[in-house]
């Protein structure tokens, strides 16, 4: 240690634990260590957690890459990737490596390359970190085509790839990681099937009733549990054709993924002669049999306990890197409370500790209600909680967890754990915790941590907090235990003010801001910033404030580009890569064999990546360069479809009495007056609108910003507030008139009093909601405030007011560089000699 | 691709000729008249084989930096610029024009040195460290 020459810590496995205990070392002391790890796998290390998403797709690969090569070599760090190590050979104290065929699964018995020589990697101090390898329960036919593992991102490839070809996949395990696979397989359109050998899914974190419960669940979502089902044969020749069961059942299957449960990967240490179990065998400071071979993650069996969870891993990576570097060389693990709190299929579930009662004074509090899939149990020891189980609805999860795994004591009302309690105080006192409880478990942020930020670092609201600190800045559920900790520690709590500013650049609440804007004649964002914010152009409150102040000054706005959004400043919608996408306005979804050939025409000569149909009954251009955009709008001829701005974007229609058997109104032609008359009007946030011919509601106008229904008799019902986005919400129904004109007139209305009354970036659904649907009506319909004349001249004016952008700027841009690719500028090296 | 502005020629832009002696020359290059960035915003340049980003704000002050957010390389020239600050286009992750920091983040993109003189922007390529980008 005193020498010259670093230690040499060789670190055996590059999975989450494996680097994340390198990442603590690293934290305490970058210098200490020169650092050798191996992989088996060819790749940095990812979060194996977020595997399931791979699957459905819902997340590149690359997302769940932790460290990307590049890591390592900035930390120094000397990685074998795709070489596995084979034995700690502790009289020479090397650990030697073979690198792995490329075909082989990193968590293979076998898979090394013959030929390949052997790596060899002196040491001073070794971590064992192999993790786990699935289990593969004992059957025929393993290894044919359409057999899977689910362990590795290779595996969710391979899964993903093969289930293209197939109709019905089946999962052997019923376990939480099962069913996480059946929800990838799910999104690949395949029927799904999960055989579980216990007589319930979820054993280790559900009890009987629940897991029946689930079972009901999964089955409205189209997933069978087949229950007390032990597989014994795959069927099939060359590929998988079904499966035979112990009972002598039989179920057909074209693929099977197997994720039944985990099994450690031990065989290094007892190739090297380390006391091993059902896994490596470690004390509390995480070292095994060998003073100087250490473990941890899944293979470390710890007082008995094999940990396939996230959490008591990272306090093992805790530990064991503040005993390595010496920073706290007593530090001990001594085990961890197990509590999980997890969507599986995107039911709601938490569970932690015992499932049943174990001794006869437990008690037991369960609440049932099946009709909601809701199901909520507590076992409580000694007025402590030993174990719960929240399904359906996990709205107390977080508090439970903490409760559970610091001992404290419990509130008389146990409706209050179920349910929170009925008078909104908190359920758990902050400061009576330990200064070790985490209180954010999302950036793990203690307690402590928390008190010496508000203590010592000065804090005295939530926000700082939670700028110093990182706690609440994930999910946000901390927060009110922060605020309770600030009221326990802090001198003095400041509400912090900016909390309530209508932007956070300008240090004004909304109706002191309007205001100010309107005494001081503030018609432009930079006048807003110099007169109120001292000049100071914060660039996250351009947007915001330039919204405001086309509300409040409409045609008398002074419009600043560079207050615009990227969008808004070229029309066209940024893609991930840089380039845009280009919608032509559609006319309530009819276009003409004329336009097509035009908009194909146009798609061919800029290489347009991807001609794409939208949901908003349009055509969506792919890839389009900024410079490019000027000259396809030219070329196209057909105005701005606004699918990039918040605006009035698109009426949608079904085709109505025109062609439809059904039609009871002509919903195609108000769809195009709709939107004629109020394309591109600017709004707090988007609006998109549909017109249905019928009550059948083909075009969704139900669940529009605005929609338009025919019930006959030239008699449509307009519906307000409508959303089917990530928000779902069937609109209001404001009124019911004749004729299409009145149709315009009532939309435009709305649409005006949205325009007015909404908060930026407040959708229709929202404001309908927060404002109620007897107020809208009181005010559009019965005009309680006296105000409709207005409303109709104001839209009238507005509507008049507009201008297509891409005609229009397509031939006299607003600045010279509006649409300018990055400009060339000649290398300077080339000129080199007239410089001299 | 690479054509321009809109409605006016490429102005000349290079490397400032012997007209005009600079204090570095090998690794002053003039990217042309400072008109060419509406106030404000922000626009790209292709130098060097890299794309850098050339932000004016409305107190004048310049700056430029990669024009790739070290997030997910978002075009930082479309961002919303002020207060010696951009917000990158793609997910709004906000950058320190002067230190090139990711606020709350650990990444930092790439700074460089430019200035105005006589109407044109002015970068130097060399010694490529954080700096500010203060008009001289």
């Amino acid at each position: 240690m005193a020498g010259t020459q670093k230690e040499r810590l060789v670190v055996i496995g590059n999975g989450m634990a494996g680097a994340r205990v390198v990442e603590e070392i690293l934290a305490r002391d970058p210098d200490r260590f020169a650092i050798t790890m191996f992989g088996a796998e060819p790749y940095g290390n990812y979060n194996r957690i977020l595997l399931s998403n791979v699957l459905n797709g819902s997340q590149p690969m690359q997302d769940t890459f932790l460290n990307p090569l590049a890591w390592y070599a900035e930390h120094n760090i000397q990685l074998h990737a795709g070489v596995k190590a084979t034995l700690i050979d502790r009289e020479r104290r090397v650990v030697t490596g073979q690198p792995m065929r490329t075909d082989a699964p990193a968590y293979g018995l076998n898979g090394c390359a013959q030929a390949a020589a052997c790596i060899e990697e002196p040491y001073d101090t070794v971590i064992i970190a192999t993790g786990s390898r699935p289990f593969v329960p004992p059957m025929d036919g393993m290894g044919k085509a359409g057999t899977f593992l689910f362990r590795t991102i290779d595996d969710c490839e391979q899964i993903a790839a093969y289930a293209k070809r197939c109709r019905r996949a089946a999962v052997i395990g019923g376990g939480l990681l099962g069913l996480e696979a059946a929800r990838g397989l799910l999104t690949h359109g395949v029927e799904v099937t999960v055989l579980e050998a216990m007589p319930q899914p979820m054993s280790a974190q559900l009890d009987p009733e629940s897991g029946d419960l689930l079972k009901t669940t999964l089955r409205q979502m189209d997933i069978s549990v087949l229950l007390e089902k032990i597989t014994t044969h795959i069927l099939g020749e060359e590929h998988v054709t079904g499966l035979r069961f112990k009972d002598g059942s039989t179920l057909e299957t074209d693929m099977v993924v197997v994720s039944a449960g985990i099994r450690p990967i031990v065989e290094i240490a007892t190739d090297s002669g380390l006391a091993v179990e059902r896994g490596i065998v470690c004390d509390d400071q995480m070292r095994t049999s060998d003073p100087d071979v250490f473990a941890v993650g899944e293979c470390v069996q710890h007082r008995g306990v094999i940990y396939g969870l996230v959490d008591p891993i990272w306090d093992q990576a805790r530990t064991l890197a503040d005993v390595i570097t010496e920073t706290n060389p007593a530090a001990a693990y001594e085990g961890s409370k197990l509590a999980t709190k997890l969507k599986v299929m995107g039911v709601e579930l938490a569970s932690m500790g015992e499932t049943k009662k174990a001794e006869p004074d437990d008690e037991v509090v369960v609440y049932r209600e099946p009709s909601r899939g809701v199901y909520k149990k507590l076992i409580i020891r000694e007025n402590k909680l030993h174990g719960a189980i929240l399904l359906g609805e996990a709205d107390t999860a977080s508090t439970l967890m903490q409760m559970f795994s610091l001992d404290t004591a419990l509130p008389e009302r146990r409706a209050d754990l179920l349910f929170g309690p009925a008078n909104g105080a908190p359920l758990l006192a902050a400061a009576d915790l330990p200064d070790a409880a985490q209180i954010c478990n999302c950036n793990g942020v203690s307690k402590g941590c928390i008190r010496t930020a508000i203590e010592t670092g000065g804090c005295t609201s939530v926000m700082q907090v939670g700028t110093k600190t990182k706690a609440g800045a994930g999910c946000g559920s901390c927060k009110p235990l922060v605020a309770q900790l600030l009221e326990a520690y802090a001198d003095e709590i400041v509400e912090d003010p900016s909390e309530h500013y209508y932007v956070p650049g300008v240090p004004l609440p909304k109706p002191e801001l309007i205001a100010a804007i309107r005494e001081k004649q503030l018609k432009s964002v930079s006048a807003v910033f110099h007169a109120l914010a001292d000049g100071k152009e914060d660039p996250g409150s351009k947007i915001g404030l330039a919204s405001l102040l086309k509300s409040l000054w409409s045609d008398e706005y002074e419009d600043e580009r560079d207050a615009r959004y990227i969008n808004d400043r070229v029309h066209a919608n940024i893609q991930h890569d840089g380039t845009f996408s280009v919608v032509p306005r559609i006319y309530g979804g009819v276009t003409s064999p004329a336009e097509l050939k035009r908009i194909a025409e146009v798609a061919e000569q800029y290489n347009v990546r991807m001609v794409k149909i939208t949901g908003g009954q349009r055509i969506d251009l792919l890839g389009i360069t900024k410079d490019n955009l000027p000259k396809v709008w030219k070329e196209l001829g057909i105005p701005s479809g606004h699918a990039y701005t918040k605006a009035f974007r698109t009426c949608k229609s079904c085709v109505g009495t025109d062609f439809c058997r059904y039609g009871l109104g002509d919903s195609i032609a108000l769809a195009q007056k709709i939107e004629r008359r109020y394309q591109g009007v600017e709004s707090p946030h988007k609006m998109k609108l549909a017109t249905a011919g019928c009550p059948r509601n083909c075009s969704e106008a139900y669940v529009k910003d605005l929609g338009a229904v025919a019930i006959g008799d030239d008699k449509w019902e307009i519906y307000i507030g409508g959303a089917a986005g990530g928000t779902v919400r069937k609109g209001d129904l404001l009124c019911t008139v004749e004729g299409h004109e009145q149709v315009l007139t009532y939309m435009g209305r709305f649409i005006q009093y949205y325009r007015e009354n909404a908060k930026y970036l407040e959708r229709t659904y929202g404001f309908a909601e927060r404002v109620g649907i007897e107020h809208l009506r009181a005010v559009l319909i019965d005009d309680t405030e006296g105000i409709c004349e207005r409303l109709d001249a104001e839209i009238d004016k507005a509507v008049a007011a507009y201008r297509d952008p891409w005609s229009t700027e397509a031939v006299q841009p607003e600045n010279v560089s509006q649409f300018a690719a990055p400009l060339p500028v000649e290398a300077p090296t080339r000129r080199e000699e007239v410089v001299q | 691709m690479n054509q321009g502005p809109v409605t006016q020629p490429v102005p000349h832009i290079g490397p400032i000729g012997d007209s005009r002696p600079l204090a570095h020359p090998a690794a002053d290059i003039d990217l042309g008249p400072i008109g060419f960035i509406p106030l404000g915003e922000g626009r790209a340049y292709r130098l060097e084989g890299k794309t850098i980003a050339v932000f004016r704000q409305r107190d004048g002050r310049l700056f430029a930096t990669d024009n790739a957010c070290p997030h997910k390389a978002g075009p930082l020239a479309d961002g919303l610029l002020g207060s010696g600050k951009v917000i990158c286009p793609l997910h709004m992750w906000k950058i320190d024009l002067a230190t090139g920091q990711c606020l709350g983040e650990e990444s930092v993109v790439q700074t460089y040195p430019v200035r105005e003189a006589n109407g044109r922007i002015v970068i130097t390529l060399t010694a490529p460290t954080a700096m500010t980008g203060e008009r001289n």
